[in-house]
């Protein structure tokens, strides 16, 4: 089978892998593969290139594109070659397009032609090269050129056409859905195939399908099931057969479907119900393709209807899993755990112990299971312990993505489950302490907005106790370098708020330390904003109580360079800040009264308080406001909004020229809310964030879109870029009310007090009530002992997860022992060698459980030839570098002239094999020969290839005689 | 149904074999997709899970000799059977190569990439008998061996007829 050994390349194209395959670091392989460019870029345009020459030209540069180089000079020539007669060429004409492009590649035109001629071509090999081409390369725009050829060869006497021509139309239905909903019933059709491997195939388009619309498929329920029972009765042909499994794959993806089917439908599960019973019956968990199987049943109990057997022969499963020593089967366990844990939340006890060992595990890809599981079975009696696991977790590792993540989800569950204010805000400071680069900028709201709350009860004094602890804690916390900026902002905002509000700290330790946090975030504006706002409000508050209050000189020297910054938004938070300081008591509590951010900002639409100011311009020969509907006449402001719409709706060019820049022109007309935002920014993008909040809330507080409309005329009028309060002293007075609403709402914007968060979060709050039996429990991860738990030190181990390292280790050995316990109340467990698929030589180890091999008469490494060996490998080790070495310099003759040693030589460098399948030490590998006289023994084959290379001039082998090692075997 | 991202080989060195991308990469992301998964795979301990968790994506690999495998998965999927699909492809590489070894695909990259096409289409398992895609991996060669002999034949005839 196949042509063996035939590298039908030129001895060029050889020594340019040869030379990549030496060399020693990615720059040079860089410089090899760029000088390989220069030379196709010029060889590929010469003229009246033979085509077998071209036909190497293009390998070339899929080789070149492989290594991660841009061959796009040569795309053209790849499509060239799919308009070629010749099977051999268009073969890799398309394969080097499919390779090449992504469907939106503007050369995919050139194909479709092509494509459309070679579907309709009698040599069935063409269309099968066609319809891969048409997988990956055909579009959304494209897919009615194919459309109509592809659905005709559904019917191919070839099932390899038909099977190709079905993924095909899974592709299309992909890309646009709405191309083939007319074709629908082919694949029901396709499913009745003759052939298994159509059938198969089939069954990928009816998964997606059935994911969109369930209730359309309910009928093919019962065929579905027939078709599994027969699959797992053995009826297909035993090509299908793997590893004695009949049909897996098959078998996977029916579960894969029947899951879809019976979720929530009592009456089709019914229907599954004793074929899956029948699948976990001949389940064979001795091999890894069995245990896909099983997981697989398990996801399908977990989704259809509850029936108590199959959830008890699930529960066998995973405890079978999570007993193993495999890491893959542990994991399997712990995701099935997941997935079960909905429907039967006792499951996750009984393997209390196995699920803290893998939450310890060295693996992080077991531990973040594990963390998913945990999350999933977080309730107010454990969260503490879950939280504070994960971010100690958090706090460890650096892949941001999963940083992200998780913190996202301790404040998820902390948010939810928090059993107390204090717990709140100690868990919130470590995940922004850690984290707060990565969270949601929303998270950071919420926080502050929950310290202004409180937690929803009213309870005063449980309030002020949390702000208490919240000041004193930041407090401390600033001391600490590299705090993200998220983090400082709600610190100053809670700071300028509650920071003198118990008496416990001055004023001016106060203002100290927020002036040291904007020295030494001199670059971040938001966060010099928030210290200078907060500043303003501790002068207010004291102000206002009747205190003096002396001026830092750190502060005046601060606000004197913030009044010359370049931040429009920090200048006038400073005038602002020298304009506070200045005014009497009574001003200072209307325009900052404390601990009122949660309070509803009234305001007055008419603005009444400017008559006054207005009367006596106009009479100072002022003109008269116009409205801007009155000055642009017919162009209103509405039509502008929609037209705008209509814009982003259509995403066309414009070709038009733009309207004049409307909200320019002072107005109070209804104008949109994005429209009015819009106005804002412009001349300065760090207010936007921080002015939108507020006006946004200020909205939904009053319920009136119109509102802003009228600050946006106070806006004009005043000549002011954005909507604050202009710190004229004359106005201020005057105003109260809107003044107030000003300064405010730079002060509310972040925990803008927002009516639907508090309904949600009051809806969860009952939760957090723990019943007193729980309580008791509270510190458990498990919330109660189970059955499988026999030591109590498992539980107190949980509980203090903080605890310190002689603790850890105590509970250590206690889990150690009643582990032991376990295992010998289970000595039937399977050998676990067998279901380890981490170890990668435990595939070669498996041999003795394929079918394949066997048939092929593979080399069956048992055990008992590798112990024999494993002593003299073990001596043997040390010599393999010297051997190895020898071979290095010794080049051409050893390897060829010493097969034994070769071999030595791979398996020394294949690191991680276990003792027990060191199986090529010098006997071994003679034996082997021995046992497999007629599969061409891969020694000898290996030394064919090294001949073959060698005569091509190319020697690979002496770099590293790994590439000769058997990748089965 | 178990969408397959991406394959890649790549030899214990980090150097790249054979790369196929099903789902739409860019090269530059393609480059950074295989600087960052090297990293991550080829130094992980033995005796771990042979999968990562990589940008929210699974990614499922194993070693085979010098050469890792490895399929990038949606986080939901089955990663024991990406594991066997693996396994069915290099039995099927070993099957057509005879004891396929890492200098065989290294050479005949293009077959794995045929072979391949014949294993997996869109990302998704098309065949999951070794016979079937024996036999059409087979019909294409021999069909080739053909198209080389008479190319073969025509050339001699030219060759002799200008002597």
């Amino acid at each position: 089978m196949g042509s063996h050994g035939g590298w039908g390349q030129s001895k060029e194209f050889l020594d340019l892998v040869k030379s990549i395959g030496e060399a020693r670091s990615k720059a040079e392989e860089d410089r090899i593969v760029l000088r390989e460019i220069e030379t196709l870029k010029r060889r590929i345009i010469e003229p009246d290139i033979p085509k077998r020459k071209m036909k190497e030209y293009i390998i070339r540069l899929v080789y070149v594109e492989m290594l991660g180089h841009d061959a796009s000079f040569g795309y053209i020539h790849a499509v060239k070659m799919t308009h070629d007669d010749s099977l051999l060429l268009k073969r890799t004409g398309y394969l080097a397009v499919t390779l090449f492009l992504n469907d939106d590649h503007d050369l995919i035109i050139l194909i479709v032609n092509t494509i459309q001629k070679d579907l309709k071509s009698d040599n069935y090999l063409v269309v099968c090269a066609a319809l891969n081409a048409v997988c990956k390369l055909i579009n959304e725009e494209t897919i009615p050129a194919v459309l109509p050829q592809v659905v005709e060869l559904l019917g191919h006497p070839k099932e390899a056409v038909r099977k190709k021509a079905i993924m095909a139309l899974h592709r299309f239905h992909q890309r646009s859905p709405s191309s083939v909903t007319h074709l629908l019933s082919n694949f029901r059709k396709r499913l009745c195939d003759n052939d298994p491997g159509v059938m198969g195939a089939t069954l990928c388009p009816l998964f997606d399908l059935i994911t969109v619309d369930v209730n359309s498929y309910k009928d093919l329920v019962i065929s579905l099931v027939s078709i599994l029972k027969q699959v797992a009765e053995r009826r297909l042909p035993k090509t299908y057969d793997y590893h004695q499994m009949p049909a897996p794959f098959i078998q996977i993806k029916l579960l894969k479907i029947l899951a879809l089917l019976g979720s929530g439908d009592k009456q089709a599960s019914e229907n599954m119900f004793t074929v899956v019973g029948d699948i976990f019956r001949k389940g064979d968990s001795t091999s890894n393709i069995g245990n896909a199987v099983l997981y697989e049943c398990i996801c399908c109990v977990a989704s259809i209807y509850p029936n108590p057997k199959l959830l008890e022969a699930a529960a066998d499963v995973i405890s079978r899993f999570l007993k193993s020593d495999s890491h893959n089967l542990k994991y399997m366990g712990i995701d099935s755990l997941s997935r079960l844990i909905k429907t039967n939340p006792e499951i996750a006890e009984q393997h209390q112990l196995a699920v803290i060992d893998c939450l310890e595990d060295p693996d992080d890809t077991l531990k973040r299971k594990t963390f998913e599981l945990l999350y999933k079975m977080t309730k107010s009696s454990n969260v503490e312990v879950i939280v504070d696991r994960m971010i100690d977790y958090m706090i460890s590792i650096n892949d941001n993505h999963y940083k992200t993540e998780i913190a996202s989800r301790c404040v998820e569950l902390a948010e939810q489950f928090a059993p107390s204010n204090q717990w709140f805000i100690q868990t919130m400071n470590k995940v922004f302490e850690h984290a707060g680069d990565l969270v949601n900028s929303k998270v950071a709201h919420n926080l502050m907005r929950l310290i202004a709350e409180g937690f929803g009860e009213d309870d005063d004094a449980a309030d002020s106790q949390l702000r208490s602890s919240a000041v004193e804690s930041y407090l401390r916390i600033l001391g600490e370098p590299k705090l993200p900026s998220v983090f400082l902002q709600v610190i100053c905002w809670v700071l300028g708020e509650y920071g003198t509000a118990d008496r416990k700290f001055s004023a001016s330790y106060i203002i100290g330390k927020l002036c040291d946090v904007a020295e030494a975030h001199s670059n971040d504006d938001i966060v010099k904003a928030y210290a200078v706002t907060a500043m303003m409000k501790v002068f207010a508050f004291e102000i206002a109580a009747g205190r003096k209050v002396d001026m830092l000189p750190e502060c005046q020297s601060l606000v004197e360079e913030l009044s010359a910054s370049h931040s429009t938004d920090l200048q006038q938070r400073a005038y602002e800040l020298q304009t506070v300081i200045g005014i009497d008591a009574n001003a200072a509590k209307n325009i900052l009264p404390a601990d009122a951010s949660c309070e509803e900002i009234e305001i007055d639409k008419d603005l009444p308080f400017l008559n006054e100011y207005v009367q006596q311009a106009l009479e100072k020969g002022a003109q008269p406001y116009v409205t801007e509907n009155e000055r642009s006449g017919v162009l209103n402001i509405s039509n502008f909004g929609s037209q705008e719409q209509q814009e982003a709706m259509s995403h066309s060019l414009r070709f038009e020229a733009y309207e004049l820049p409307k909200p320019q022109v002072p107005s109070m007309p209804p104008v949109t809310l994005t429209a009015s935002t819009e106005v804002v920014p412009v001349n300065d993008p760090y207010p936007i964030e921080m002015l939108h909040d507020p006006l946004s809330t200020s909205t939904q507080d009053t319920g009136s879109a119109e509102l802003k409309l009228r600050l946006e005329g106070v806006q004009k009028k005043w000549g002011r870029p954005v909507y604050s309060t202009p710190p004229l002293p004359p106005v201020v007075p005057a105003s109260h009310n809107t003044t107030e609403n000003g300064i405010r709402q730079h002060d509310v914007a972040g925990p803008a007090p927002s009516k639907t968060h508090d309904v949600s979060y009051d809806s969860r709050k009952p939760k957090v009530e723990i019943p007193p039996e729980k309580q008791k429990l509270a510190a458990s991860l498990f919330g109660g002992s189970s059955k499988t738990e026999k030591k109590p030190s498992t539980t107190s181990k949980v509980a203090r997860t903080s605890s310190n390292a002689a603790e850890k280790s105590q509970a250590k050995s206690s889990l150690g022992s009643s582990e032991k316990a376990l295992e010998k109340a289970l000595p039937s467990q399977p050998l676990p060698d067998l279901l380890d698929l981490g170890e990668p030589t435990v595939t070669s180890a498996t041999p003795s459980v394929d079918p394949f091999k066997q048939l092929e008469g593979l080399l069956d490494f048992s055990a008992t030839s590798s112990l024999n060996s494993g002593e003299a490998d073990e001596t043997k080790m040390p010599d393999f570098m010297a051997l190895y070495g020898e071979t290095l310099t010794s080049g051409q003759s050893s390897s060829p002239a010493d097969p034994p040693l070769t071999r030595g030589n791979d398996v020394d460098l294949l690191e991680g094999f276990s003792a027990a399948t060191n199986i090529s030490s010098l006997g071994a590998s003679v034996t082997i020969q021995q046992i497999q006289p007629q599969k061409g023994p891969s020694l000898k084959d290996a030394l064919e290839k090294d001949a073959l290379v060698r005569q091509m001039g190319v020697t690979p082998s002496t770099q590293n005689p790994n590439l000769f090692k058997d990748l089965l075997g | 149904m178990t969408m397959i991202h991406f394959v890649l080989l790549i030899s214990r060195q980090g150097k790249v074999r054979l790369t196929k991308w099903y789902s739409p990469y860019s090269q530059k992301e393609r480059s950074k997709v295989i600087r960052e998964l090297s990293g991550i795979v080829l130094n992980r301990g033995p005796r771990l899970c042979n999968f990562v968790e990589w940008r929210g994506y699974k990614v499922v690999y194993k070693r085979y000799a010098s050469l890792y495998f490895c399929m990038c998965i949606d986080q939901e999927d089955n990663v024991l059977e990406i594991l066997e699909i693996i396994h069915h492809y290099v039995e099927i590489l070993d099957r057509y190569f005879g004891s396929v070894c890492e200098l065989d695909l290294i050479f005949n990259f293009h077959k794995a990439y045929f072979i391949l096409d014949e294993l997996l289409l869109a990302g998704e398992l098309q065949e999951s008998s070794k016979r079937t895609v024996a036999r059409i991996v087979a019909a294409q060669d021999a069909l080739v061996e053909t198209a080389k002999e008479q190319a073969s034949s025509i050339s001699n005839i030219i060759a002799q007829a200008t002597k």
